[in-house]
């Protein structure tokens, strides 16, 4: 039985890496930049960075992208045209509002 | 504002005079529409789009036209769904601890490989996997569905969805992006294509 498995070896480098390259920064420290990222609200420096780490960490690439997709789904899901529509005119509620509006 | 609703009916006070049944004909579909996604529950929409347009009434002499009526009533009808949503008692909430990103002790993110990712219009032309997103966005606690649909899908920016919710906008911000994590777990079978329509 060996200390480490391949996979924890691996990780263990990775993580090591990512905490002492210079200008690089951890998968914990990336998903901070995320929302910032994709609202353009990153500088320069910050932006290099956190796109420095997305070459590099796969983890972190296929996250964003389902991250992304997420959203276009959301999107379009739920925002007309495809939201559900009304199947018919609720008469009851025209007649409720219109009579509440008497008083 | 930058979706649908901002660029609509361009309807004015003067035009709508003292029409009251035309003003809530025109409007009443995507009115409840609208309420009903925030509160998901077709009877507490009806409440809200009655309180909306009690609110429109009274406020419609003041109306400066500087948006169109449409946008004007869009806002009226999410400040009433709201106030509704803090009156209603919900059930207890799951907490969204669970479905947040994770990461090991070295701090590397822990996602498993996607061999496959589903399309947006994958999801769109089944009518199943398109229910399952409803309901996945269902799941996401209150405080959290609303500052998503309020910025993802109803198109208020971060400073109109934080002075709604009375909340700041690191606020917002925090929950828009949780929201949307905690939701693409949620969907993760359905994009992995472990669910199949």
């Amino acid at each position: 039985m060996t200390l480490f498995s391949t996979t924890g070896v691996r990780r263990w480098l990775k993580g090591m890496m990512l905490k002492h390259m210079h200008r690089m920064i951890t998968c914990r420290e990336f998903e901070e930049f995320v929302l910032r990222y994709l609202e353009g609200e990153l500088s320069d420096r910050q932006r290099s960075v956190f796109e420095w780490h997305l070459r590099l960490c796969r983890e972190c690439r296929e996250y964003l992208a389902a991250y992304k997709r997420t959203l276009e789904i959301t999107t379009a899901v739920m925002a007309p045209p495809n939201a559900p529509v009304l199947d018919e005119v609720p008469e009851d509620l025209i007649k409720a509002i219109l009579e509440a509006r008497k008083h | 504002m930058t979706k649908e609703h901002s660029k609509s009916v361009e309807t004015t006070p003067s035009s709508v005079g003292d029409d009251a049944e035309q003003l809530v004909r025109d409007n009443i579909g995507w009115m409840l529409l609208l309420a009903d996604r925030l509160l998901r529950d077709r009877a507490l929409a009806e409440d809200a789009v009655q309180a909306a347009f009690m609110a429109a009434f009274r406020g419609l002499a003041n109306f400066e036209g500087r948006s169109s009526l449409k946008t004007w009533l869009h806002r009226i009808t999410v400040n009433a769904a709201l106030d509704i949503l803090r009156q209603v008692k919900r059930r207890a909430e799951q907490p969204i601890d669970e479905h947040l990103p994770e990461f090991d002790s070295y701090e590397c993110r822990i996602e498993a490989p996607w061999a496959h990712m589903a399309s947006v219009d994958e999801i769109l032309e089944s009518e199943d996997l398109h229910d399952r997103v409803h309901k996945a966005i269902g799941e996401l606690p209150d405080g959290y569905r609303n500052v998503l649909q309020l910025r993802d899908v109803e198109g208020y920016n971060t400073s109109e969805v934080a002075e709604l919710l009375g909340i700041s906008e690191t606020n917002v911000k925090v929950r828009l992006h949780r929201a949307r994590a905690v939701l693409k777990k949620l969907l993760e079978p359905i994009l992995r294509r472990e669910v199949q329509p």
